[in-house]
This record gives C-alpha cells, sequence and structure tokens, in this order.
C-alpha cells in the first residue's frame, strides 16, 4: 500500500511535534478517549463476568488461528452453497484488483461503503477513485474526513481528531444544505439528508466484517448508525471485504466476542445494528443484493501465524488500547503514519509496511502495559513491541549513536569493578553542571533538560558509602 | 510468611539509586533489618539490565542478567527498591533465557525469590513500620511495572497507613504512566514532555506537600518536571518516608 508507506517514511518525530503543537487536536483527543475510557470503565465494572468472558475470548480466537485453513475453508464452503462468491487476496494491490474489477463489470458509477479499516488498510479508496467510480463513505464519521480528505485517526472513531466545533465548520462548507444549527443532532440530520439519495442510487454497497461466522458463510457487520444496512441492502451488488482473521467457528463464538468488543470499544454492552449476512437475495426474499461478493485477504497475516507476532491475530479492533495509551493521547492517530494507529497499530504498520519505515512506532512507547491491561483479547502488546525493538537491533536499523551508547554502558555494566568507577567518576563530573539539587542543562542529556530538570546527584555512589560503613564496622573493636 | 524468621536478603540497589539517590538504598538496608532480614549488598552487581533490553539488545541483556542471577542465587531472597527493576528480574529473565538450558533454570528460581521491596515488606515478612511521624500531606504515584508486573499497589499504601500524621490525598490518574518509559524520555523527549506535563498538574492539583511513589526513574522524571514549574512538591521514595527520612532532602535538595 504505497500512501501510508509513504507517510511513514516522513519522520514520526515531526509528525508528532506538529500533533503535540495542535491544542484543538488535544481537546478532540481528550474528549472521545476520556469518555471512551470512562464509558469502558462503567460497562467492564458491571460485567461481573469480564475476565472470564476475557479468557473465552482469547480462547476462541487463539482455537480459531490454530485451525484457521480449515475454519477458511468451511467458510467458503457455506458462503458459496449460500450463493455468495468468494475471492481470495494474497495482498493489498489483489485486493484492490479485485474489487475494482468487479465495479467495472459491473459499470458501477456509485459506490457506497460503510466504515471499514481492512478497506482502509488496502487501500481501496484510491483505488476507487483511480478507477474512476465515485465513492460515498456512509459511516458519519468516515463521512466527515472524506469531506476533509482526511485518513481516519481511530480505528472506531475515524474522525475522533475533529472536534464537533470543526465538524459543524465543514458542514457549513460542504453540506448541499447546510445544517442550520451547530448541535448534534441538527449536524447529524444534515449528514442523513445528504447521504440519503446516495444509499438509494448506489450501483454497489461495499462493506467489512467485525466476523466470518464458518459454520453459516454468514458475515457479521456491527453499527451504531444503521449504515451499514443501508450500504449493504439496496444496492445491486454487496462486496464485503475482510482479514482472513476475523474468521470464528459459529455464530455463538461470535457472540461471545461481541461482548468484549462493544464493551470494550464503546461501554455499550451491544451495538445499535448487529446484522447477520447470508449470501444474496433469495428468491421470496422482500430485498438485499442480487449478488454477494466476500473478498478475503490475507496481508501478511499468514506469515505473522509463524513468527513472534501471532498473538495480535487475536485482536478484534475495539480500540481500547489507544484509548487508554499515553502515547495515543498526546499525538493523536495520523502521527502514526500508518492505516492502524496507537498501541495495536505500532504492532501492525512494521508488519504492513516494513519495519525500516515504521521502527519509530514499536520505540515510541513507555511500556507501561495499560494497552494489555485493557485489551479484550489478553493481547500481550508491550512483548509484541519489544520484539520488533529486537528485530530492529539484529538489524541494526537503530541509530548509531543509540548503538554505540548502548555498546559502551554494557561493556561497563558487565565488569562491576570498572562500572563501580565510571559510576564514581561520573557522579562528580554531573555535580560540575548543577548548582543547588538541581541540573537545569546538561550536554548530551538535551532530551531530559529541555523539559525538566536533573536531580544532582550526592556527592559519592551508594557503595561508596555502603563500603565506607562496612570498614568503618569492620575496623571497630 | 516466609516461616524463616530472619532470611538472608541480597538488595539490588539499582543502577540509578547508586548514582543519584543512596539514601534510598541506605532506607531498604533499614527497613529490611527492622523488620529481621539480614542484609548484604553484592558487590557485583551493577544494573538489571532494563536498557538493553527496552532497546532490543538481547545479548546484553541477557549477558547482565547471567552476572546478576550469579550474583545474587545464594541468597533466600532478592530485594529491589524498584517495580520496574524487579520486574525485569521476574519476568524479563526467565523469558530472555528461556533457550539456555544451564541459565534458564536458574532464571525462573531467582525470580521467585525476586522482591519489590514494600510488597516483599508486607507480604513476605509481614512487616509494620513502628512510632513513624510525619505532619505532612503526600499524594502517591502507582509506577506502571510494579502496578502492572507484579500487582503492587495495596502495599505501599499499607505501610504508609502506619505512618502518624501522614495525610494521603487521592491523586488522578494515579496509575496512568507519568511518561518517563526509560531511554523513552529522551528519545521521544517531546512527547514524555507532554505527558509528564499533564502528571505534574494532576499532582499540584492535590496541594499535598510530597510526591511519593516507588521507582526512581519515575520520581526524578516528576520531580524534574515539578521543579521546572516551579511547583514546591517534595518528592521521596516510599521508604525513605517509612525509613523516617522525610525530614531529610527530598530529591533536589541539597542535603
Amino acid at each position: 500500500m504505497s500512501a501510508p508507506e509513504a507517510s511513514v517514511q516522513v519522520s514520526f518525530k515531526n509528525r508528532a511535534k506538529t500533533a503535540l503543537a495542535d491544542r484543538t487536536l488535544k481537546i478532540a483527543i481528550d474528549r472521545t478517549t476520556g469518555t471512551a475510557e470512562a464509558k469502558r470503565a462503567v460497562a467492564v465494572a458491571a460485567f461481573p463476568e469480564f475476565q472470564a468472558a476475557r479468557a473465552r475470548g482469547r480462547a476462541i480466537k487463539d482455537h480459531v488461528i490454530a485451525h484457521l485453513d480449515h475454519y477458511l475453508e468451511q467458510f467458503e464452503r457455506n458462503a458459496t452453497a449460500s450463493g455468495a462468491t468468494v475471492h481470495w487476496a494474497s495482498d493489498d494491490a489483489e485486493a484492490r484488483a479485485i474489487i475494482t474489477r468487479i465495479c467495472l463489470d459491473a459499470k458501477a458509477k456509485l459506490v457506497t461503503r460503510s466504515k471499514s479499516m481492512l478497506g482502509e488498510e488496502i487501500g481501496l479508496p484510491h483505488a476507487l477513485a483511480d478507477a474512476g467510480i465515485e465513492r460515498v463513505e456512509t459511516d458519519l464519521a468516515e463521512h466527515i474526513i472524506q469531506l476533509a480528505g482526511e485518513a481516519p485517526s481511530h480505528i472506531v472513531w475515524p474522525a475522533m481528531h475533529r472536534t464537533r466545533e470543526q465538524v459543524a465548520e465543514l458542514f457549513k462548507m460542504a453540506h448541499h444544505l447546510p445544517p442550520s444549527a451547530d448541535d448534534p443532532a441538527t449536524m447529524v440530520q444534515s449528514a442523513r439528508r445528504e447521504l440519503r439519495a446516495k444509499f438509494l442510487g448506489a450501483d454497489i454497497g461495499i462493506s467489512g466484517s467485525n466476523f466470518l461466522v464458518a459454520d453459516t458463510g454468514a458475515t457479521c457487520t456491527v453499527t451504531n448508525e444503521g449504515n451499514a444496512e443501508l450500504t449493504t441492502t439496496p444496492p445491486r451488488i454487496h462486496i464485503v471485504t475482510a482479514g482472513i482473521e476475523k474468521i470464528v467457528p459459529t455464530t455463538a463464538h461470535a457472540l461471545s466476542l461481541l461482548r468484549l468488543l462493544v464493551r470494550s470499544a464503546t461501554g455499550g454492552e451491544l451495538t445499535q445494528y448487529t446484522t447477520f449476512h447470508c449470501g444474496p437475495k433469495r428468491p421470496g426474499d422482500a430485498d438485499g443484493p442480487e449478488e454477494m461478493h466476500i473478498v478475503l485477504v490475507d496481508n501478511g497475516r499468514t506469515r505473522m501465524l509463524d513468527n513472534e507476532f501471532r498473538e495480535m491475530l487475536r485482536c478484534i479492533r475495539c480500540g481500547a488500547c489507544m484509548n487508554h495509551c499515553v502515547v495515543y493521547r498526546q499525538i493523536g492517530g495520523h502521527a502514526y503514519g500508518g492505516t492502524y494507529p496507537g498501541p495495536m497499530g505500532s504492532v501492525l504498520t512494521p508488519v504492513l509496511n516494513g519495519l525500516a519505515g515504521s521502527r519509530d512506532l514499536p520505540n515510541a512507547c513507555t511500556m507501561n502495559g495499560r494497552c494489555a491491561e485493557v485489551c479484550p483479547v489478553e493481547i500481550p502488546i508491550p512483548t509484541l513491541l519489544r520484539a520488533w525493538r529486537i528485530r530492529s537491533w539484529r538489524e541494526k536499523l537503530e541509530p548509531g549513536s543509540l548503538r554505540a551508547g548502548i555498546g559502551i554502558w554494557a561493556v561497563l555494566a558487565r565488569r562491576p569493578g570498572l562500572y563501580g568507577l565510571a559510576s564514581r567518576i561520573g557522579v562528580r563530573a554531573l555535580r560540575l553542571f548543577g548548582k543547588g539539587g538541581w541540573i537545569a542543562r546538561l550536554p548530551l542529556a538535551g532530551g531530559w533538560t529541555a523539559h525538566r530538570d536533573l536531580p544532582r546527584p550526592a556527592g559519592r555512589t551508594f557503595m561508596e558509602q555502603y563500603r565506607a560503613q562496612q570498614a568503618h564496622k569492620g575496623s571497630r573493636p | 510468611m516466609s516461616g524463616q524468621p530472619n532470611p538472608r536478603v541480597g538488595l539490588f540497589v539499582t543502577c540509578l539509586v547508586d548514582a543519584i539517590r543512596p539514601s534510598i538504598g541506605f532506607s531498604a538496608i533499614q527497613l529490611l533489618e527492622e523488620a529481621g532480614c539480614r542484609v548484604e549488598v553484592p558487590q557485583a552487581q551493577t544494573c538489571c539490565g532494563q536498557p538493553a533490553l527496552n532497546s532490543g539488545d538481547e545479548k546484553d541483556a541477557a549477558a547482565l542478567a547471567r552476572q546478576t542471577i550469579a550474583a545474587f542465587e545464594g541468597f533466600d531472597y532478592i530485594v529491589l527498591p524498584s517495580g520496574s527493576c524487579a520486574g525485569t528480574i521476574v519476568h524479563g529473565y526467565p523469558d530472555l533465557l528461556a533457550k539456555d538450558p544451564v541459565w534458564a533454570p536458574r532464571a525462573r528460581i531467582l525470580a521467585t525469590r525476586t522482591h519489590e521491596i514494600t510488597s516483599f515488606l508486607v507480604d513476605v515478612m509481614g512487616f509494620r513500620p513502628k512510632g513513624r511521624r510525619l505532619s505532612a500531606t503526600a499524594t502517591y504515584h502507582d509506577s506502571c511495572a510494579g502496578l502492572r508486573e507484579l500487582g503492587i499497589a495495596a502495599q505501599p499504601r499499607a505501610l504508609l497507613a502506619e505512618v502518624a500524621g501522614l495525610e494521603m490525598r487521592g491523586l488522578e490518574g494515579n496509575d496512568v504512566c507519568c511518561g518517563f518509559g526509560g531511554t523513552f524520555c529522551v528519545k521521544y523527549s517531546d512527547i514524555s514532555n507532554a505527558i509528564v506535563t499533564e502528571k505534574a498538574e494532576a499532582i499540584e492539583r492535590t496541594e499535598a506537600d510530597l510526591l511519593l511513589a516507588g521507582d526512581l526513574g519515575c520520581l526524578m522524571n516528576m520531580a524534574g518536571k515539578l521543579n521546572r514549574r516551579g511547583a514546591r512538591t517534595r518528592c521521596f521514595h516510599t521508604i525513605e518516608v517509612l525509613a523516617g527520612r522525610a525530614d531529610g532532602p527530598a530529591i533536589g535538595e541539597e542535603g
């Protein structure tokens, strides 16, 4: 996927710096993540079986990952039997080609799309534009970022980087009949007016899928706006795009995971709309598409089966990790530069775009563990981020200065006598830079002293003082 | 409770305490001895290896893990005044050496004997400080590694509750990272600054006299930011207060 890859090449640090300077962005991030954090806490507290549900969710995903081929083949058989056509895409380019071909074969002019991060991952918006097909995003937040010409900044709330006030401005400029007021209800009505005609006039509707149910061949979408139903039902053709890890054995397993997904994402008990799509319109059905295509996308996923990132395949895309991440809450999603932001994105972006251009992501983490603590399927995200750091070190992608620094430090730390001497010299040297108890500026430590003072060390190391004490004790009669 | 009234404890001072704030190490010795332990400080210790481990340098991290295991495996317990370094020994070493047939079992045994000091005092020794008094208000930050890797939350609070006159005040976001993250704070200095600024604001809102925490790295980060902001909050390691040393210089005060 070319676009995000290119943006990862732009320095992560520079994008982060720009984001940090944007006070409006910070207001927007705090509103959404703050609300999400509070609501999730309430939902989890009100669900005494949450830990048990988490363990079950993890077990379901681990089982499916261990038997991915079995369940995918079962899904293909059942989906085909229900009248859908199943396509396999090994990477993003193949997925784009399959979808554009279906659109062009159908001579589609207008395509509606309900929110799908996989669609973003494979670069579908650009591919449709390149094929000359009008694309209308029907999710409210996706509608906002389509008007703004932006990419999603969060996997659940793609437009969370924009404040309500900014959205009001955008709607006033872009809607054919601008909203008459800035309150959320009026703005939603305005978006609804704008989108209704498109829903009914679309040739093809494209949706993602939260679950692929192997034993029925159904795909499941969950939304809170009902736009997925209007995207997938009226058009003549419905295309589903889904990552192969979305598979579950049965509907009951999908619902087990849904209980975790909704609570972790929005703090609700259930999404407003939970729809299972099983094949195209059958004889006698009141509505539904004439054709249903399901595009199953690998794009690096089977590679993860065999490497240290296998546990990441459990991810159900709830966004709790980013809502609880101190780094995400300062810089927002765009600064990460990949399709998926936050902690889960810092694991996935190097898989999708390569480590060389994204090595900052697994490093820009304090390893505080809060993401793993809230993950509904117990993904050890810090461990996976460390695994990228290990690869990065092995592949010598770290800056030379860091490698040299760690190297010199390790030489000393592996020789306690020499280390003690270096520490004794070091603390004395450090004392030269400060006045009173603090050091305000220190050469080579600008990263620290640019923003905070450094406590001036005591005159002697602990080991020096301790040895002196012991010697004193020993010399006493 | 261990069943051993006077266990032999190896104190791992940690590299930061050794260099920056020896008072924490002496507080540890004092409290461990009060709790009935025989304390020794092995001279072969340097650093637990976390800077290498978190930088992805497994080779140097493993070398330091082996050095630390060799220095401490003869003791009944290894105790550290840091949840972060203790977490590295408890979880990091067994992972790091998992494929080494000689060192993996030794790493696992050491992990079972390794404790952060406040949890060791409460959970293993059943210790409570006696006769401590400090007229002050204080707030407490839960350092992430101790909290999430070792489950340290109740123990330091239980110990602090024994200090007469000390009024504890809740800290908004007490379990949210302060932005230190080891080398993170210098590698991603601007992001770290944004995080610690929010932490400092929350600490200042408590209007507490003291900020307490169980990890010197986090304390240096928060204390350094508070001082840069001109805040008056005095910062101590929890065990310095428990050892009755809060009448001495706080972090960043000359002794």
